[in-house]
């Protein structure tokens, strides 16, 4: 089958679309993707002072496409949970390409409850193709994991601040997003399935991701004027993989806006304004 | 040897088609042991063959039928239908397909019911509606009937028929159907009511990943594919064969996310008896 369709592609390699012509929404799926775009960690040092790592869900193990710790906000102290892509291949590896195992959620799930218990906000960086697909991830229960974070973060007594900084994959990225406020840097994505997947499904060929990037409608924008997130942070003009402390700082700034007046919300209201942010979600006719 | 291989072969052949179109023809070839089953003798055994076990799929309609008391079910929120937010490619032509198949607005049935006398919440997924995936009715409409269960103080029952997970062609608003939901489930069990999540074949995706794996019980029926990826993705990434039985509920069970593997034709007593035993 792949075979049949190389002429036609191979004739579209020699006549490569003009870059200008290229969609926005695929525009936004590379710069997404680009490999030298800040990651959770590069955000996490540039916005925070006093940055901790701690480890593992006390179950299984340490998911390293997770990383979870505390730190401060300027004066104030935070839970961070954030997904982790890696840079080269030997990082990436470490990271599992930013997909996280059912222990990843676990863990994120363990110091958001704690984040509850010391009555400390929790600050969420999405950025992550999907869960990990994997024996081990169904053998462990990634459905479980999941599913579980979205119940129990729908009910956290404390602010919960979620930021897609890159990708927002499906139910991968959902698992750590279920928050008070959710953000999206400028040129991130958050999508119930990727634009390769969808390609596959709709078209049968992969090569259509252009397209299917385009009827996905998984830009900041269109989030945004479907009520599904709150703001769209700024990134310095031709992405934020061109200036990383710019990326920081306007997020950082947001951050800082975004989280006031959440502190000052009673742990009842943070959990009913989370509750029916969700509720109101879905388009639908009643006839 | 050639003579009675051929011949063989043929029947095989024809019979695999109609094996396709179960319950339609007159016989039907077990998908689960190959052999050759009268269909109303199948009908009859709540669509279980009867030589092996095999659990053929069900509709919701069907499901109800064998699941809820005759004479109490009381049908919700039937008026809600699709829209298409995203303005999706051919979507609403899979919708009305989904329609025409199942002879239900979306890919959901949601009520008020008894269950072996108990009274209870009911919402059931559709398979046959473009795969029991998840938009923005099914999301609304399982909510509803989570927060009906609520007011009424009783149990809420889902059985998921679900390989679709979320629906593609509704975009991020299916997506955030999962937090909806498990949201409301929350409320539920906060509220001290019961939730049994009955999970069949199949069961995949955003609907696993959500109301599926939430249950104060998840029962399964026997040999049910239920993950949150697909086993051809899977195969795909980890570049390996799967071993046998992966993803079944057996496999479930083994691993801790299944209290109980329930044949159908238990299935509504045993419903019955989590429920009368959860009574607040």
């Amino acid at each position: 089958m792949k075979n049949s369709k190389t002429t036609a592609h191979h004739s579209a390699k020699k006549a490569p679309k003009p870059e200008s012509s290229a969609s926005l929404a695929w525009k936004r799926v590379q710069l997404a993707r680009h490999p030298q775009r800040p990651f959770a960690l590069d955000y996490i040092e540039k916005i925070f002072t006093g940055f901790t790592e701690i480890h593992g869900d006390r179950a299984f193990g340490d998911d390293h496409a997770t990383i979870t710790g505390f730190a401060y906000l300027d004066e104030q102290p935070v839970v961070v949970v954030a997904q982790q892509k890696g840079r080269d291949t030997k990082e990436n590896i470490k990271r599992n390409f930013g997909m996280p195992h059912p222990e990843g959620y676990r863990k994120a799930m363990r110091v958001m409850k704690m984040a509850e218990k010391f009555k400390k906000p929790v600050i969420a960086f999405i950025d992550t193709p999907g869960a990990y697909p994997g024996l081990g991830a169904e053998e462990r229960g990634q459905a479980e994991a999941i599913a579980r974070n979205l119940l129990e973060m729908a009910k956290l007594r404390t602010p919960v601040i979620a930021v897609v900084i890159g990708e927002g994959g499906s139910g991968g990225a959902l698992g750590i997003g279920v928050a008070n406020k959710v953000l999206m840097m400028e040129n991130s994505i958050y999508s119930v399935i990727s634009p390769e997947g969808c390609a596959a499904i709709l078209w049968n060929d992969r090569e259509m991701i252009q397209q299917a990037s385009d009827v996905l409608r998984l830009t900041a924008e269109d989030l945004l004027s479907f009520k599904i997130i709150d703001e769209i942070v700024p990134e310095p003009e031709g992405g934020a993989h061109l200036d990383h402390d710019r990326a920081a700082q306007n997020l950082k700034k947001a951050l800082e806006k975004t989280l006031k007046p959440l502190l000052a919300l009673s742990p009842t209201a943070l959990e009913a304004q989370r509750y029916e942010k969700f509720r109101a979600m879905g388009v639908f006719q009643e006839k | 040897m050639v003579w009675y291989k051929n011949p063989k072969k043929g029947i095989t052949k024809t019979l695999g088609k109609k094996q396709v179109r179960v319950p339609e023809g007159l016989y039907a070839k077990c998908k689960g042991c190959s052999a050759i089953l009268y269909n109303k003798e199948l009908d009859k055994n709540y669509k279980v063959c009867p030589k092996c076990g095999y659990h053929y799929q069900l509709s919701s309609l069907e499901r109800l039928y064998l699941t809820v008391d005759s004479g109490t079910f009381e049908e919700f929120d039937e008026q809600l239908v699709p829209k298409n937010p995203l303005n999706f490619p051919e979507y609403e032509e899979k919708v009305k397909k989904g329609q025409e198949k199942t002879k239900m607005p979306e890919a959901v049935v949601t009520g008020l019911g008894k269950i072996h006398g108990q009274p209870a919440s009911v919402a059931i997924t559709d398979f046959q509606f473009m795969g029991g995936s998840m938009g923005s009715v099914v999301g609304e409409k399982i909510t509803r009937a989570i927060e009906r269960a609520i007011e009424k103080k009783i149990g809420m029952v889902i059985v998921s028929a679900s390989g679709g997970g979320a629906r593609m062609q509704e975009g991020i608003y299916s997506l955030m159907q999962m937090a909806k939901i498990s949201a409301a489930l929350g409320r539920l069990d906060e509220a001290g009511l019961p939730y049994i999540s009955v999970l069949t074949d199949p069961t995949a995706g955003g609907v696993a990943a959500s109301f599926g794996m939430l249950g104060d019980v998840n029962l399964a029926e026997p040999g049910a594919m239920i993950g949150f990826a697909g086993p051809r993705v899977i195969e795909q990434t980890i570049r390996q064969k799967l071993p046998k039985g992966f993803q079944r509920s057996e496999f479930l069970v083994d691993h801790g996310f299944v209290d109980a593997i329930v044949p159908r034709s238990f299935m509504k007593e045993t419903l019955g008896k989590y429920l009368k035993f959860f009574k607040p």
